[in-house]
């Protein structure tokens, strides 16, 4: 379920980085203020659990494949929501880094989709309700189960929502879900199963680990309320600073910078970099047809094409000017992989020979 | 991922990477860190038929491969393992959008097969980009990196403490679970019940050991905080590191070069 970079959007990815970046200040707050300082370093070396138990493997009876754990809802009923939510955005973090599971810029959305839904949605209103104070083994299992669910359903939601408003794949919406959520469930209900699994074993072995967070902890509902408060003005604030820079047109950050410069761009020749070059494009191309501006003309004609799931004839008509450069765009796109190999290749040789 | 040692393995080697001594290696990594966040910004916010726009972002990757001194091979490799991913994504597009986009004589490529050849590209460069970031910087600079930027301390603490506690756990678990399947016949004892318990231990053998290791950093004065041996800074150096890649991605995200390349070798009107 982890998203990549190369299906965002910067306005989506930007907005969910917001979002979780306050989520994560937030969480880092509360876990400081209660004072636990064993908490730290059990957070991580949890933190460091979750990569084990995540690399062995279980088979799923009946199927012939195996699965391993997810572990938010895990981490979340050993730890409580805020300091669970501080350890699945690190784990993820690692995972990006050096896995490449999800790209950077991802890392928004998915601290988001797999932190936010088992850490403050699924444990405290289904796991919680149905496990209560003392629970028994079916509990534990009914109560697993339907938080997983609940919680991977909503992220794979989320997943489908962020994936489509970014506009980079032409999937159609429904479709899209459609996929997603009938494998979210059965993935859902494995997890369930084994969460339960893990949670009954040490609930007979050390019940008082179980105990810790369900009893410090006040009810969840009103700090709930202050992250859900939180989250809500960081989305707004970034989607509405991100989505007006970027509005009625689809190349979002080349009209930002022009009117971040205050110029157009193409009508202040002599003006830094961009006029440098535009003043060099002049010289050595010898293409008086040549208009950058035309297209991005055509494109602030049909604003939001882009973005439709469904794309239409609009981004089309530009497209269709392109139809008679793409050779030049082949044929100078070899020539620049071939300069990039061979600068590499050169300073490779030169900084082995130092 | 075909085993647990070799997930650990080939996870060390990268760890390893990092200790490289060159220039690279040793410029301050909040410049890095910024550098690969304009790199992957300025990519992704093509819109979806680009395509030859993206080849000169090629640039960065293979420069810093060459003045890291890293192995081209093996990061080559690691994102070949992600593409089939990318692919199967891309894949679909196609199925959506038919229409017509380019003509190379006498074949016509619809915008679905643009758009899916530009979401592999992508997903090469900002993938590579994140592992280079990894492989120059070391998962505990990064961190530290990210602390002066503003992370919150108690975030940045627990994920220096869940880094330096992954490898002895994932030995761990390695054990144990090759333990288990010596022991399993026919696929028999590798199901729910018995990973339940394994897991389970495994959770309990951890918590001990948390407390253990608090205990005893604690007797070693810990306050709370991690110190760094040699506290770099941020200079001149990088100043230009990060004004000079980020002013570069800026204009070849503003002008096709591929494009301009191409028609003055072809005489073509771009």
């Amino acid at each position: 379920m982890h998203m990549a970079d190369a299906l965002l959007s910067p306005a989506v990815g930007g907005t969910m980085w917001a979002a979780s970046s306050s989520a994560i200040a937030y969480c880092s707050a509360k876990v400081r203020k209660e004072l636990d300082e064993r908490k730290v370093p059990l957070m991580g070396v949890l933190g460091a659990f979750l990569f084990a138990a995540q690399m062995i493997n279980f088979s799923i009876p009946g199927t012939g494949s195996s699965g391993h754990l997810g572990g938010g809802l895990l981490l979340t009923i050993l730890l409580g929501p805020h300091a669970a939510f501080l350890t699945i955005a690190s784990v993820l973090i690692v995972q990006a880094l050096f896995f490449a599971d999800g790209g950077l810029l991802a890392l928004g959305c998915n601290i988001f989709n797999l932190g936010f839904f088992p850490a403050f949605v699924a444990y405290p209103y289904i796991y919680k309700k149905i496990a209560g104070e003392r629970p028994s083994q079916a509990r534990i299992t009914f109560a697993a189960v339907a938080a997983a669910v609940a919680g991977l359903l909503l992220g794979a939601f989320a997943v489908v929502l962020e994936t489509v408003s970014s506009g980079i794949t032409s999937l159609p919406f429904w479709t899209f879900v459609v996929l997603m959520q009938p494998i979210h469930l059965v993935i859902g209900i494995v997890e369930g199963f084994v969460t339960a699994a893990v949670v009954s074993f040490v609930y007979k072995a050390r019940p008082e680990i179980l105990q810790g967070p369900v009893e410090t902890r006040p009810v969840a509902g009103h700090s709930l309320r202050n992250v859900l408060l939180a989250f809500l003005a960081a989305a707004v604030l970034t989607g509405g600073v991100v989505s007006w820079f970027a509005s009625g047109d689809p190349d979002g950050l080349e009209w930002s910078i022009a009117k971040v410069t205050g110029k157009d761009e193409l009508k202040g020749p002599g003006h830094g970099i961009h006029g440098m070059l535009t003043a060099l494009q002049e010289t050595i191309a010898f293409l008086p047809g040549y208009s950058f501006r035309k297209s991005a003309e055509a494109k602030s004609e049909n604003p939001g094409a882009e973005g439709g799931a469904n794309p239409g004839g609009g981004a089309r008509k530009e497209e269709g000017g392109r139809l008679g450069t793409s050779i030049s765009g082949i044929v100078g796109g070899l020539i620049t992989l071939v300069i990039v190999f061979l600068a590499g290749f050169l300073l490779k040789r030169r900084s082995q020979a130092a | 991922m075909a085993s647990i040692e070799g997930t650990i393995l080939d996870f060390k080697r990268l760890d390893q990477l990092a200790r490289g001594g060159t220039t690279l290696h040793r410029i301050d990594a909040r410049a890095k860190v910024l550098v690969a966040l304009v790199f992957i910004l300025s990519v992704v916010s093509f819109d979806r038929y680009a395509l030859t726009a993206l080849f000169p972002f090629f640039l960065y990757p293979a420069v810093v491969l060459a003045l890291g001194n890293l192995p081209a091979d093996y990061f080559v490799k690691k994102v070949a393992l992600f593409l089939p991913f990318a692919l199967a994504v891309g894949m679909l597009n196609p199925l959506f959008d038919r229409e017509v986009m380019v003509r190379l004589g006498p074949f016509d490529i619809s915008g679905g097969w643009v758009s899916c050849a530009s979401i592999v590209v992508r997903a090469i460069l900002t993938i590579s980009a994140a592992l280079l970031l990894v492989g120059v910087t070391g998962f505990p600079e990064i961190c530290r990196a990210l602390e002066r930027l503003g992370v919150p301390q108690t975030f940045a603490v627990q994920l220096l403490f869940l880094y330096r506690y992954i490898f002895v756990l994932t030995e761990e678990g390695a054990r144990s679970s090759r333990a288990r399947e010596l022991r399993s016949f026919g696929g028999k004892g590798l199901g729910i019940g018995s990973y339940g318990s394994l897991v389970g231990h495994l959770l309990l053998r951890t918590w001990m050991r948390a407390d253990r290791i608090h205990m005893s950093m604690l007797a070693r004065g810990f306050t709370g905080e991690f110190h760094a041996l040699q506290p770099s800074r941020f200079g001149g150096r990088e100043l230009l590191y990060l004004l000079g890649w980020s002013a570069l991605f800026i204009v070849l995200r503003l002008r096709n070069v591929s494009r301009l390349l191409g028609s003055l070798v072809t005489g073509a009107p771009p």
